[in-house]
């Protein structure tokens, strides 16, 4: 089944065009990493997903219409915007009730379980909570909803490796079953590369590319390329090439690993270096956007 | 609003949780009052600190001048011409308490991005807006009602006690059956009548990026400057006026002159509120920024 179903999205704010027709499937299940460039739409599309902005075009989101059907979609959605929305006056106790009285599907001693966890005071108040306590605040009360949909924008900016590692374990280990779809932007691809089964660019309002994780490490390799060889190699027309050390490393689009072989060092790229090469064909592509 | 048949059906993994048909449409309303009174202390303390401050007075008077009055009568008028003025100070805390509330109501939401927050979780609009608004037209008048008869039971104690004292009888001229009945009268109409200043409020406080209380004032004075020099007339002054302070001369037969305690029942006159123009048209029109309020709160984010 889909989660989200989005055709021809388009949103414009002035001149600028944030979405220019976006087509956007995401499966049930999936944990899918939405990557791409500052300016590039991540955000809005976001957005437009959690009803929080209207937009033209089709979207389902659990086969709502996110922006007319927005309190009724939260059953089923979570959300983490980044780690500064939790409202500075509220004491964690509070924001456990208030969760507790306003969600039908919030598991109280769950979020109490994942609290124990932590150093975190039930009667401090939002303000008092280092920036990493505040992401554990909320990451402990959106893992209690038993929800279909989970949508994290940057969950990690501004903190620690720490905390970093410790926010997508807990993800993985405590909230992540295989029916929940987990949707996710950050700029640190290299953190949740290992965690997703789907990848996604997005550039310029558009999905530039969507494949599998298993279908990135079948299609995509890199090749560490012996001195003597290179003229070999840039025949087999690489999307990318860069040097490292003296050494020309080539990216390869849906070329026989075997080949390759022969040429000298093979492995899967990284995300972060598939960005590069993917963005850098593009022109105009923003420039250092993944860190 | 959440209705049981919406609800999606639970996830075939964990069929033991919390049936969401369980939870009724009021309590998210419930939950956002209560969020309110978490967030704005001052809606409770603001009235009880001029409270204080108002026994604190009366004691000074009870102890200095009312035990220096030989005479019963003054004596009595000491104790008790306090009584409707300590009522008033604390309904005009209340009002200035509900004003500034509802300036920063749906702009400090946006203002520290917590509305982000805050639409994550099954609220909707509707309930949010209204929870907000039921702050100065239900809670702020339940507080002042609550404060008032606290304070002015204890000042008839104070005063009790220094009128044994002097040998003199403890009769009271407040009729303790009626005050409360007056009372909640008074601040249901005028909570009725200042409804449309409080959506008004609301509304300013969801459109205006910054400088809430200029955006609430200046386009009102704007206004007037303009009808004043075009037309040579204050009709805008006069409605806003009427507006503030208009709805007491409807509810009462006798305009109450300067500090006389309202203690005739007959005085009450709810027929003739409820049939002025103003009360409907007031209603009317605070549906109707609360409405616009709710509308422009679906499409704002953080600032």
């Amino acid at each position: 089944m889909l989660c989200i179903e989005a055709r021809g999205l388009r949103k414009a704010f002035g001149t600028t065009i944030a979405l220019d027709g976006l087509d956007l499937h995401v499966e049930e299940g999936h944990i899918v990493g939405l990557i791409g460039p500052n300016g590039a739409g991540k955000t809005t599309a976001l957005n437009a997903i959690l009803g929080l902005t209207p937009y033209q075009g089709e979207l389902k989101v659990l086969g709502r219409d996110p922006w007319t059907d927005r309190d009724q979609l939260m059953r089923d959605v979570c959300f983490i915007a980044d780690v500064a929305v939790l409202p500075r006056w509220m004491r964690v106790s509070q924001a456990l009730e208030y969760v507790s009285g306003v969600h039908p599907r919030f598991d109280r001693a769950k979020a109490d379980g994942f609290l124990a966890k932590t150093t975190i005071k039930r009667a401090s108040r939002v303000r008092e909570l280092s920036k990493g306590m505040v992401t554990q605040l909320h990451l402990a009360l959106v893992m209690a909803i038993d929800a279909k949909l989970l949508v994290l924008d940057e969950p990690t900016l501004g903190l620690d490796i720490l905390f970093r590692k410790q926010f997508y374990d807990s993800l993985l280990n405590d909230y992540y079953d295989r029916t929940r779809t987990i949707v996710v932007t950050t700029h640190q691809v290299e953190e949740v590369q290992n965690i997703l089964t789907d990848v996604m660019f997005v550039n310029h309002g558009r999905i530039v590319l969507d494949c599998s994780m298993e279908e990135f490490e079948l299609r995509y390799a890199e090749l560490m390329v012996h001195p003597q060889h290179v003229a070999a190699a840039q025949a087999l027309k690489p999307i990318h090439e860069r040097q490292v050390f003296g050494r020309s490393i080539l990216l390869f689009d849906g070329v026989d690993r075997h080949r390759l072989a022969a040429l000298g060092e093979v492995r899967t790229p990284s995300i972060a270096d598939l960005f590069v090469a993917v963005m850098g064909n593009q022109a105009g592509a923003a420039q250092g956007a993944v860190a | 609003m959440n209705t049981p048949s919406n609800a999606v059906p639970e996830s075939p993994l964990e069929p033991q949780k919390i049936t969401p048909a369980a939870m009724s449409p009021t309590r998210p309303l419930y939950w956002s009052i209560r969020r309110e009174l978490w967030e704005n202390r001052s809606i409770y303390v603001a009235p009880l600190i001029v409270a204080g401050v108002t026994l604190l007075g009366f004691l000074i008077a009870t102890i200095g001048r009312a035990m220096a009055t030989v005479d019963p009568a003054r004596k009595a008028a000491v104790l008790t011409e306090p009584n409707s003025f300590a009522a008033a100070v604390i309904m005009a805390t209340t009002f200035v308490v509900g004003v500034f509330y509802c300036l920063d109501a749906l702009h400090g939401e946006r203002r520290d991005r917590s509305i982000l927050f805050w639409k994550s979780l099954p609220v909707s609009d509707l309930t949010t807006v209204l929870s907000k608004a039921s702050i100065p037209l239900v809670v702020l008048p339940l507080v002042a009602f609550a404060t008032i008869v606290a304070t002015l039971l204890i000042m008839l104690l104070l005063s009790t006690v220094v009128l044994l004292m002097s040998g003199l009888s403890a009769a009271t001229p407040i009729p303790w059956m009626q005050m409360p009945l007056v009372l909640l009268y008074v601040l249901i109409t005028l909570a009725l009548w200042h409804a449309p200043i409080y959506g008004w409020l609301l509304l300013v406080s969801g459109w205006a990026r910054r400088a809430t209380f200029l955006w609430a004032v200046l386009p009102l004075i704007a206004v007037q400057i303009v009808e004043k020099i075009a037309f040579n007339t204050s009709y805008f002054g006069s409605m806003l006026k009427y507006r503030l302070v208009g709805g007491m001369a409807e509810a009462f037969a006798h305009k109450p002159h300067g500090h006389v305690p309202i203690v005739d029942l007959s005085q009450l006159t709810p027929g003739n509120f409820l049939s002025t123009s103003g009360l409907w048209i007031g209603l009317a029109v605070a549906a109707a920024f609360l409405a616009a309020a709710m509308r422009l709160r679906r499409y704002q984010g953080p600032i």
